[in-house]
């Protein structure tokens, strides 16, 4: 380590400390010695004198150290003066020593509790119960418009969004349904071998995955994909003003950016159902052939008998509704973001947990719905 | 000292500058000026190693090779719009680099970072986040960041655009300010034409249609000397479509 290109020679004299700075001062060669600096002086009586005479040149953390040091002292009654300064150190201790330090204007962020964040919470909820429906309201108001006059719908999109949500999503969306096929197809195996009901594993697996988990898988992965895309686009949209761009331009955001995007995943997500299913049965026929000794025309023909248009209709119905759900609430909470990058990113974390769980709980309604109808 | 030699800059295959050669002495106010889209900021993002040239080099005191994750920075940058961290107040988004690169004590940083906010003029708001301030608050927070660790040089990104005229004749101060009692080369990429003349003291101007540098020097000497049209319409303001030259 090389020595430090300055010095700092200590005289008392008369009760007066004169401290003579001398040579280049950097912060970061000052440092280490600003605490003993520090501890020496406070245990000293001053007054104090500050001589710069020798000082060629400081650096911003320099003069800040010293100038912190100065205020520390006066802030305990002992007088402080400091002289000699010359050329830029001069310029330096007049920006930064003639003015006394403002007041903090504000507080530092509070830490929150948790019994806060609890109390916090629960009075955000009313007010967000409140935005959600006159959202919701905008949502069918805008829609209204469009089916009412269609030339008001921004239909550029539309075409890309579907393509976004639906086509470039396929190939997960049947990987996952395959291997749930397969999943459920093994589970079910094990206990039908035990009856002798091996055929039946067709109507297992054909009426579960169309009626429900295909429908579901494909709407739990549109959230993650689609949903969150959604948020995060929106997200960026409004923290970075294009939001209110959209509406100085005299465009209602919801009609331009929420009706394209709900309509692309009600066509989507009914679509990709659909192939869930087909890749489901064939999850549950790959175990049936290579399990319980079926051949694939017997599995398809029992599934052909087994699976009946309502079940299919069924799961496309609350596909439908997963789609119309996923798309209103990310885009909700993408129009709701506040902040910066921060807030996109909370936005987006809370889209997919808000929208799994209404997934899930329309899910519930609409098997239950079904069941009491017969359907 | 920054020298800069048969610089290419530009993205993948699009060349938007090339043959670019200049030299920035120590301790000067260097104002690279162009119009909008000519490359100035992708000039300033090579300069300061986030891109990389396409060919040439660029000598930063000695070293070419300076764009270093992990290494203490060797300038501070001030970005368009600040550049601040959004999740941390003005003290902490300018302690940051004071606490990683330094062995400064907490109450030192706190002595430190303090000064940086009362250069800028942004004492009292230590506690503030940048979601909290105006966008020329931003800036001046930027580079009171800029600063933390007193670098010898210095680049700002269009310091005053989209600044109130108050607000940016503060900030061209602050600029000389700074230069003056630090002796702190700054770059600076602006087309503020008052700022230019306030601050400058060397400049070079890009060109898009000649894909390099059309005048270099003094900007006062250039307005008032200088023959090309480019130049000279530039400086005052006019119009290509006016047909004036």
């Amino acid at each position: 380590m090389t020595a430090p290109a300055f010095r700092i020679d200590r005289t008392d004299r008369d009760g007066s400390v004169r401290l003579a700075f001398s040579g280049r001062f950097e912060s970061t060669a000052l440092a280490p010695l600003w605490s003993e600096l520090r501890s020496e002086m406070l245990g000293s009586g001053g007054p104090f004198v500050f001589d710069l005479t020798g000082a060629s040149a400081m650096d911003g953390g320099s003069m800040a150290l010293l100038l912190g040091l100065k205020v520390e002292l006066e802030s305990a009654r002992l007088r402080v003066e400091v002289v000699g300064a010359t050329g830029g150190v001069s310029r330096l201790l007049a920006i930064l020593g003639n003015a006394p330090p403002k007041p903090t204007l504000k507080g530092p962020p509070g830490r929150i509790g948790i019994l806060d964040q609890i109390g916090q919470f629960a009075a955000l909820i009313g007010s967000r119960f409140a935005e959600n429906l006159t959202y919701i309201g905008d949502v069918t108001a805008s829609a209204a418009r469009a089916i009412v006059k269609p030339s008001t719908f921004n239909g550029r999109d539309l075409g890309r969004l579907v393509e976004r949500t639906g086509a470039d999503g396929l190939p997960i969306v049947l990987l996952i349904n395959l291997l749930v096929g397969v999943t459920l197809g093994i589970q079910g195996a094990i206990q039908l071998e035990q009856y002798g009901g091996n055929i039946y594993i067709a109507d297992l697996v054909g009426i579960v995955v169309t009626r429900s988990i295909g429908p579901l898988m494909t709407a739990i992965i549109v959230a993650g994909r689609s949903g969150a895309a959604f948020a995060a686009e929106l997200g960026t949209m409004k923290v970075s003003e294009e939001v209110d761009a959209i509406r100085t331009i005299g465009l209602d955001p919801v009609g331009f950016l929420v009706l394209p995007r709900v309509l692309a995943l009600c066509i989507a997500v009914p679509l990709l159902a659909l192939f869930a299913d087909v890749a489901g049965v064939f999850g549950g026929m790959i175990v049936g052939i290579t399990s319980l000794d079926l051949s694939p025309d017997n599995y398809l023909d029992r599934t052909r008998i087994a699976l009946e248009l309502r079940h299919v209709g069924t799961g496309l119905v609350k596909s439908l509704f997963f789609g119309l759900a996923i798309a209103v609430i990310a885009c909700r909470r993408g129009l709701a973001t506040q902040g910066g990058a921060e807030g996109v990113g909370r936005s987006t974390t809370s889209a997919v947990v808000t929208i799994i769980f209404w997934v899930v709980v329309l899910e519930a309604i609409f098997t239950s719905l079904f069941q009491v109808f017969g359907v | 000292m920054i020298r800069v030699k048969d610089l290419a800059i530009g993205y993948g295959t699009r060349v938007l500058m090339q043959g670019l050669e200049f030299e920035v002495p120590r301790g000067d106010v260097f104002v690279i000026l162009g119009g909008s889209g000519c490359g100035k900021s992708t000039l300033l993002r090579n300069l300061v190693g986030l891109e990389r040239p396409l060919r040439g080099t660029i000598d930063i005191e000695g070293v070419t090779h300076f764009a270093e994750v992990g290494a203490p920075p060797r300038f501070g940058v001030m970005f368009q719009s600040g550049g601040l961290f959004g999740s941390m107040t003005l003290w902490e988004n300018v302690a940051l680099p004071l606490q990683t690169w330094t062995a400064l004590e907490p109450q030192a940083i706190d002595v430190v970072v303090r000064s940086k906010l009362k250069i800028v003029g942004l004492d009292g708001y230590e506690n503030h986040l940048p979601n909290e301030i105006s966008g020329g608050m931003k800036k001046r927070a930027g580079i009171a960041r800029a600063l933390a660790l007193d670098p010898p040089l210095l680049f700002l990104d269009e310091p005053s655009a989209g600044l109130d005229p108050i607000s940016a004749v503060e900030l061209d101060e602050t600029i000389v300010t700074l230069n003056e009692s630090l002796g702190m080369t700054t770059v600076i990429v602006t087309h503020e034409l008052q700022s230019i003349f306030k601050i400058a003291r060397n400049c070079i101007m890009l060109d898009r249609e000649a894909k390099g540098i059309i005048a270099r020097g003094d900007p006062r000497q250039l307005r008032d000397h200088s023959t090309d049209p480019r130049v000279l319409r530039f400086f005052n303001r006019q119009s290509t479509r006016s047909g004036a030259a």
